[in-house]
């Protein structure tokens, strides 16, 4: 794609000097003060990992609990609180920081820029992370308990509990803000720090995935604010926006709120296809397959997502011509998304292909996310949906598009980029053994909810009729097997940041941004004072 | 550690034993209705289109990690871009879509024609029961799960025995004639619920405030099992849904049962959530106080209990506790009246379905228990107040 000047002599000085004047200061106020780029990226890595540990814990109990029927180990209004606030951490708290950590690591460096381009507020968004999930992980522990809704927080349930809603309602509006400053951050770097001849069509797609992100992020945040704003005076002031004795509506919170929710997805997977787009490439040695259709699939994508919010809500009884508009334009996402896979299997064909760890991710992102592609186009069947709504079926579907979509694109990622940030080679054993436990667990965990689905089990249930048990005890382990290995994952990141072999400056032979054609291995404090020119 | 270590072994034993009594379901539930048999081909027909793309397109992929790996010696080729495999891949995707969207209209217009029912049903919900009122037939009764609590709680010790429809089981089950268009009018009176029998093709919200209608007619007599569909609180895992499909003359003969087992409605209470009629019992029986207690204790766990607790703390700040409260503190007059009547707007409704000395007994056993000091209530007082 783009061709490299030369590497080295375009980042201002020799690195080797690098560190004795340009590099932290040291201790808790490097992380702190902090307005560089890469300390930001990381500082957001590991909150996400922190809270992915949080909300897997939460997971855990949930499947254990559900390992037989009868209720053994929680409450089940606890049970609640576990599986809302298990959903809201994993949303807002570890896909998201995790992908906002991806950009501050890789835009500036994808686009040769010395920085973001409000290095201040970049660090003020970090920080912000840090009372939300205080308070959506200390509203456990007031009285009433978290808030125990599911993450989708509708009302008139939600009215019914106690301050651990208003903590929840608080902590949405400062991750709301903190992800709008980081938007506007991501777009203005993007649209005005690029290198002299890095057009917007020469830039990795992971840059214009997270572009469009970032436009959709700045789109819909305001929205779910309004949404849990308009919960608060229900609550607190005598408004009714969702009370029907007061005039209002219930049904309105969830049009709001899925106005937010359904582009909020396409925030969590959009960047998680600009990974696997330069991952493949990279270990198919080949280019990618349609660079401009991808664009234009993922801009496409982005556009319909604002259109398609009532597939869920197709049991609260609109009109039929509601239900066949929703019906049309999910199914009509499904060609943009199609688009995207067939171009991923163009480029691996007749590639000339290894299989190390990042490329194992991303082919197994490539055939679970199209797994949960296809429980999504049975869901976009209204009639189906009608069947299937508030099943497992649809726990199975999400968990095949966030985890082994998102979060396996994360998972390729830190490795893709590991050896670019700490200098250091990972463990290749230790990677495909974590690879090949994610994958046999997560399979064996969410692969039979589908069937649970479609026996009719619903979902946010403690306890279930007998004839579901056989399913729910496979889950379980499935379950412990992913979530323990994901501990082998914390080892092989902190021995990799430790030490290893050394990284080569272009680790993989395939990879041709300008980190790994332009910037050493690894990367210094400082990068691109000068902006590298790309022809 | 005796207790863990037995709840240990027969978990295990659980899991070991499940291959011989296995469950392992992995298909949509036979269909029941004219509808759920479109669901159920729809559903089929887009899962295989779904698995032949799969195999497709899967195919061309592990065909290539098989053989364009660099260890074969595969060297890349570099082509990119090419306009007619672009087009060809968007427009056959959009042709199969559209083959599919064909059907699913179809099915989502018949569902949505509701016309001409032979027969309507008022579906209620409640946290957490179900209220179902036959607007021709004029029978109304509630219906709650019939499961006995020490099969669910095992925190201190395996329950007994699991009932074969353990949490799919109720004390008064929906019963419909088969072959008839039953159309239901669904509504809430508290938070949001789901009406949902997966074997009937119904799955609609009830949503406070607003009355949503779904229709079913099922073909084969049978008992059909469903569960709330949406999130409602802390018992949302435990409000059943039985439908009992019956022939005309079954049904016939259930409606003058139910009927006969009903006095005629009561005098209508002000303007209170319209109240189910109580069931008949002897107007003459004496009631001591012992009696009022120990009758009230069961029907305080029966309905009450869900919302106020066993001890009568509550889960506050969403149900208030009962030991203390000035309710059962103060005047007798206010606390029959708000069992007779609920508190609108809330998720205390009126339970003005028991009998007088049903209410009576639970009234006492309110007002006398955790300390309260209220006294007790008699049968009589609640039928005056009922006037
Ligand atoms: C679905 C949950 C629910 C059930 C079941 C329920 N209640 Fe209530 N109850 C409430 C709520 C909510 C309130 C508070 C209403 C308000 O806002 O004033 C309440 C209030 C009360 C009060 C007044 C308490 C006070 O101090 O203000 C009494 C007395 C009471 N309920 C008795 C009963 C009895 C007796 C039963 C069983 C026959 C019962 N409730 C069943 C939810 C429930
Ligand atoms: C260790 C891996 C995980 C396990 C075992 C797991 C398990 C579960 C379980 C059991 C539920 C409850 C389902 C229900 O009762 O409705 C749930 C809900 C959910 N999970 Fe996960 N999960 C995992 C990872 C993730 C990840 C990475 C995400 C990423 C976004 C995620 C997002 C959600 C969401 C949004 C819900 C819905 C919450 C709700 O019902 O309101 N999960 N998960
Ligand atoms: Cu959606
Ligand atoms: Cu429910």
């Amino acid at each position: 794609m783009s061709t490299a000047t030369h590497a080295h002599d375009t980042h201002g000085h020799d690195h080797a000097h690098a560190h004795d004047h340009h590099g932290p200061p040291a201790g808790f106020s490097r992380w702190m003060y902090t307005t560089n780029h890469k300390d930001i990226g990381t500082m957001y890595l590991w909150f996400s990992f922190a809270m992915f540990l949080m909300g897997g814990s939460m997971a855990l109990l949930i499947r254990a609990e559900l390992f037989q029927p009868g209720l053994q180990l929680v409450e089940p209004q606890f049970f609640n609180s576990l599986t809302t606030v298990h959903g809201l951490v994993m949303v807002f708290g570890a896909i998201m920081p995790a992908f906002v950590g991806f950009a501050n690591w890789l835009v500036p460096m994808q686009i040769g820029a010395a920085d973001m381009a409000f290095p201040r507020m970049n660090n003020w968004s970090f920080w912000l992370l840090i009372p939300a999930a205080l308070l959506l992980v200390g509203s456990f522990f007031v009285p009433g308990g978290a808030a125990a809704s599911g993450w989708t927080l509708y009302p008139p349930l939600i009215i019914q509990q106690g301050m651990s809603i208003d903590m929840t309602i608080l902590a949405v509006h400062i991750l709301g803000a903190s992800s709008i400053m980081g938007s506007i951050n991501i777009i203005t770097t993007i649209l005005n720090l690029r290198a002299p001849g890095m057009t917007l069509m020469k830039m990795p797609l992971f840059v214009w995935t997270w572009l469009i992100t970032a436009y959709l992020l700045i789109a819909v945040m305001p929205v779910l604010a309004g949404a849990v704003t308009m919960l608060l005076t229900d609550r607190h002031f005598g408004t009714s926006f969702f009370n029907a004795a007061g005039g209002g509506d219930p049904t309105m919170f969830m049009h709001i709120f899925w106005f937010f929710g359904h582009p909020e997805v396409y925030i969590m997977i959009l960047p998680a296809f600009g990974i696997v787009s330069q991952i493949i490439p990279a270990f198919a040695r080949k280019p990618l397959f349609g660079y401009a259709s991808m664009v234009y699939a993922t801009s496409s994508i982005a556009i319909l997502s604002f259109i398609v919010w009532g597939h869920h809500m197709f049991t609260v009884g609109m009109p039929a011509a509601g239900n066949l508009f929703f019906m049309y334009a999910t199914m009509l996402i499904a060609v943009p998304t199609g688009v995207k896979i067939f171009n991923w299997i163009a480029t691996m064909w007749k590639g000339s292909m290894t299989f190390e760890t990042p490329m194992l991710f991303a082919v197994g992102f490539l055939c679970l996310f199209t797994i949960g592609g296809f429980s999504g186009l049975v869901l976009a069947i209204t009639p189906v949906d009608i069947t299937l709504h508030n099943t497992y079926y649809v726990v199975a579907h999400f968990h095949y598009v966030l985890v082994s979509g998102a979060l396996f694109a994360i998972m390729a990622g830190i490795y893709f980029w590991l050896p670019k940030w700490t200098g250091h080679m990972y463990s290749e054993g230790l990677g495909k053994l974590h690879f090949w436990l994610s994958m046999i667990g997560f399979n064996v965990a969410f692969f039979p909810q589908h069937f649970l689905g479609l026996a009719g089990m619903p979902r946010r249930i403690p306890d279930y009729a007998l004839q579901f048990t056989e399913w729910n005890q496979i889950s379980t382990v499935g379950a412990f097997i992913f979530g323990f290995s994901q501990l082998l994952f914390l080892y092989i990141v902190i021995s990799t940041i430790r030490g290893g072999a050394k990284a080569p400056d272009r680790t993989w032979e395939g990879a041709d941004s300008l980190e790994w054609t332009h910037l050493p291995s690894p990367v210094p404090y400082h990068t691109f004072e000068t902006a590298p020119v790309v022809k | 550690m005796p207790v863990k270590l037995t709840r240990a072994v027969a978990a295990a034993a659980a899991f070991l034993s499940a291959p011989v009594l296995a469950d392992y379901h992995v298909d949509i539930l036979p269909p029941a209705t004219p509808i759920a048999q479109e669901i159920y081909n729809l559903h089929f027909g887009i899962l295989w289109v779904c698995v032949g793309i799969f195999i497709v397109v899967f195919g061309a992929m592990f065909w290539s990690v098989f053989a364009h790996r660099k260890s074969r010696g595969a060297q890349a080729a570099q082509f990119h871009e090419n306009t007619t495999i672009e087009i060809i891949w968007t427009v056959v995707p959009f042709v199969i879509l559209i083959a599919m969207a064909y059907p699913a209209t179809k099915t989502v217009l018949d569902m949505k024609d509701g016309s001409n029912p032979d027969m309507s049903i008022k579906v209620t919900a409640y946290q957490w029961k179900w209220e179902y009122d036959y607007l021709q037939d004029g029978v109304r009764y509630f219906s709650s799960l019939s499961t006995p609590r020490e099969q669910i709680e095992e925190h201190e010790k395996p329950g007994p025995k699991k009932n074969p429809n353990y949490l799919l089981e109720v004390d008064n089950p929906v019963v419909v004639p088969v072959g008839k268009k039953v159309r239901l009018l669904i509504t809430s009176n508290d938070v949001i619920h789901g009406w949902y029998v997966p074997q009937l093709g119904v799955n609609q919200y009830g949503i406070p405030g607003f009355v949503k209608d779904a229709w079913f007619k099922v073909d084969k007599p049978g008992r059909y099992l469903g569960q709330c569909s949406q999130i409602c609180g802390k018992e949302h895992g435990y409000m059943p849904i039985v439908v009992d499909a019956v022939s005309a003359e079954d049904y016939a003969k259930w409606i003058a049962d139910k009927k006969a087992k009903m006095p005629p409605p009561p005098a209508p209470v002000a303007d209170a959530t319209p109240a189910a009629a109580a069931p008949a019992e002897d107007p003459n029986k004496k009631w001591s106080v012992d009696e009022l207690k120990a009758n009230g204790a069961k029907v305080y766990a029966a309905n009450c209990q869900a919302c106020h607790g066993a001890e009568g703390k509550g889960t506050p700040p969403a149900f208030p506790p009962l030991a203390g409260s000035k309710v059962a503190n103060g005047p007798k007059g206010a606390q029959i009246d708000l069992e007779l009547k609920g508190k609108p707007g809330t998720a205390m409704a009126s339970f003005a379905q028991l009998s007088d000395a049903d209410l009576a007994s639970v009234i006492t056993h309110t007002r006398t228990s955790w300390g309260n000091k209220g006294g007790e209530v008699m049968p009589a007082e609640v039928k005056s107040a009922r006037k």
